[in-house]
């Protein structure tokens, strides 16, 4: 696998604020990567320092296996989509998506049959005269799109495209962008705080907190195998409790909730020789039945109360030692019996849906 | 890809407000200004300019488009022609000045800013006479510049620079550079910093980004400043008689003559009137380019 973009022990700081701080990250030819975090964590600032419009304070950026800390961006093989779109507005849209081609002296008849087919591919056909002040949200965000990948950029970011769309269309452009990433076969490199269009559009996502790279992984890896209760919570729901490590076995370790529970949960993350654990429980893991079944880690709770979420439903769980627990169940067939409030149920907990995770 | 919904072209501007009565109200002092101090006063010119004066230089009513054969005279048309000369250098080096400086302090820090555009108004608390006869002084053959490059021994004589055209110059450009360098700050200050950014994504350099993207998106100060320094340093007679010392001759100088005293008043409306169609030309001119580029 080709490391498109290298980041080693990078780190930049603004006065006393440290944006980001030692950030080592590789980052795969034609992969998806998501930057995800809070605003203020860095991840923009990080995406900054592949494009060129800031230099880190500390370490380097390779791309293609070329040093480039300290090439200006017009000298880099990147493009960005900028979250404004930054469409020159003096411009047509022929102007806008010319604008690079024309920098780069492209041939003038290469350059008009790359034009009409990334015109083409963003859908913008019979718009190639007009204005950005004559278009709508969702067709400058094409422009701006065309306007990078026209260029055939080694690595495309794309700095929060879809903030500024309202949520319909932001979910077409998701899928959208997803579907254009794999025909050009070009490295992404998204940034975003929205958890769902991360999960959505990624291969993989790196979570940022405080300038670091709290996790990365696959989307799968990063949803059902947080590693700190920031990621848990961040991504998704969690039920985040504390436990004392009663025993361990291979993969497997058994806890006891302060709430008086044992449960036997995956053991992956446990440090070795750790009596204390904070464990993460996705609410849509606690599987309720009305009956007990024969299995490990099963208790019984009360239904306190029901939130109504169109295809799932929230529920707040408690037991009679007072733990609490928020659940997540489809809204099943009328067939099917569900569950309400007030309803006693027992809940069935899977040991690998139960992740050891750190304070984070 | 295919086509999204909600592809509805948003227009903008659709929404400004023609003004009502209210609006009219509070817009009618500078009407009548207007109307006072510079239609009434215009008009009356335009009628002069057809009209004759007698051996007192009263004005006689006779209509005739004599005064207008006058100003085509070479002597007049060779002294509008250096005038333009002169105003067109003047406003060639405020740009060339000006523009770094107001694009400086247009995207320097917001406390920064107030501070730096203070300092370039900072000149208009003194009496203009008051600097005009201070460079002067700075400009005269014993006067410190001269002083200075003698004593650094650049130079072996004093220069001759003042009552020459290159005093003229270096007084007009002194008085008319706040004139350019305000407009081109508040385009400058509007410009969004992603686009000047999406240029050097783009591939450009900095002289390209700054003559495709920077330069085109501030237009409308740069015109605006051209205009404020061109215009009146072409009607400039002060710095003209006082740093010229009455030898460069400019047309606002003539024309002033004609009111003073050659008591010619006619003749001066001619000429007045003349300059006025082409500042009037240069300003449609400059109008239509600026609609090309919002358009």
């Amino acid at each position: 696998m080709v490391v498109m973009v290298e980041l080693r022990g990078v780190s930049k700081r603004f006065g006393d604020f440290s944006a980001v701080v030692g950030v080592d990250l590789g980052i795969r030819e034609g992969e998806f990567i998501t930057l995800l975090g809070p605003s203020g964590c860095g991840k923009t600032t990080l995406l900054r320092m592949i494009s060129g419009f800031e230099t880190p304070t500390e370490g380097a950026v390779l791309l293609g296996g070329k040093d480039v800390t300290y090439d200006p961006p017009y000298r880099r093989d990147v493009n960005q989509v900028f979250q404004s779109y930054a469409l020159f507005p003096h411009m047509t849209v022929k102007e806008n998506v010319a604008f690079g081609l024309r920098m780069k002296k492209v041939p003038k008849a290469e350059m008009e049959e790359r034009i009409r087919s990334v015109i083409a591919m963003v859908s913008l056909e019979g718009m190639e005269g007009r204005k950005p002040s004559q278009l709508s949200g969702g067709q400058r965000q094409r422009v701006a799109l065309a306007r990078a990948i026209v260029c055939r950029p080694k690595v495309l970011l794309l700095d929060e495209p879809l903030s500024a769309l309202d949520a319909k269309l932001r979910h077409a452009m998701q899928v959208e962008l997803k579907e254009l990433q794999k025909k050009l076969g070009i490295t992404f490199v998204f940034v975003t705080h929205d958890q769902e269009e991360a999960l959505t559009m990624s291969d993989r996502i790196a979570v940022i907190n405080k300038g670091r790279i709290e996790q990365l992984g696959d989307v799968s890896q990063i949803y059902h195998r947080p590693k700190t209760t920031f990621v848990a919570n961040f991504i998704g729901q969690a039920n985040i409790l504390g436990a004392e490590v009663l025993s361990r076995e291979g993969d497997r370790a058994r806890v006891r909730l302060e709430a008086g529970i044992d449960l036997v949960v995956n053991a992956e993350y446990l440090p070795a020789g750790a009596s204390q654990a904070l464990i993460s429980i996705r609410p849509e893991k606690i599987w309720l039945q009305k009956t007990r079944r024969e299995a490990v880690n099963v208790f019984e709770a009360v239904v306190e109360d029901e939130l109504f979420k169109g295809s799932t439903d929230q529920l707040r769980l408690r037991t009679d030692a007072g733990l609490k627990l928020t659940a997540m169940v489809a809204n099943e067939s009328s067939g099917q019996e569900s569950v309400h409030a007030g309803d006693t149920v027992f809940c069935h907990l899977h040991p690998d849906d139960i992740v050891i995770v750190h304070d984070g | 890809m295919t086509p999204t919904t909600g592809q509805v072209p948003e227009f903008q501007g659709a929404q400004r407000r023609r003004p009502g009565l209210r609006g009219w109200l509070l817009f009618s002092p500078l009407l009548l200004w207007l109307l006072a101090f510079v239609v009434a006063p215009t008009c009356i010119m335009f009628v002069y300019s057809f009209c004759q004066r007698d051996e007192l230089g009263q004005v006689v009513f006779e209509l005739s488009l004599s005064n207008y054969a006058r100003v085509l005279d070479r002597t007049y048309l060779k002294i509008l022609g250096s005038s333009i000369g002169y105003a067109g250098l003047t406003t060639a080096i405020c740009l060339v000045v000006g523009y770094p400086v107001a694009y400086w302090i247009g995207r320097a820090g917001e406390g920064v800013r107030n501070k730096l555009l203070m300092l370039v108004m900072i000149p208009f608390w003194t009496s203009f006479l008051i600097r005009t006869y201070a460079w002067m002084s700075i400009l005269k053959s014993e006067g410190p510049l001269n002083g200075l490059l003698q004593y650094v021994h650049v130079i072996s004589a004093p220069l001759d620079i003042l009552y020459t055209p290159t005093a003229v110059v270096i007084g007009l450009v002194y008085s008319y550079l706040p004139f350019m360098i305000l407009p081109i700050y508040g385009s400058v200050e509007k410009l969004d910093n992603a686009l000047i950014e999406a240029a050097f994504d783009l591939g450009a350099g900095p002289v390209s980004a700054f003559s495709h993207i920077i330069v085109p998106l501030t237009r409308p100060g740069i015109l605006a400043g051209v205009l404020l320094v061109f215009i009146p340093s072409i009607g400039m007679f002060a710095i003209t008689d006082l740093m010229g010392g009455a030898r460069v001759p400019m047309i606002g100088n003539v024309i002033q003559n004609q009111f003073g005293q050659a008591r010619d008043w006619p003749f001066g409306a001619a000429l007045g009137m003349t300059l006025l169609a082409l500042f009037a030309a240069l300003f449609a001119l400059s109008v239509r380019k600026d609609e090309d580029v919002a358009a």
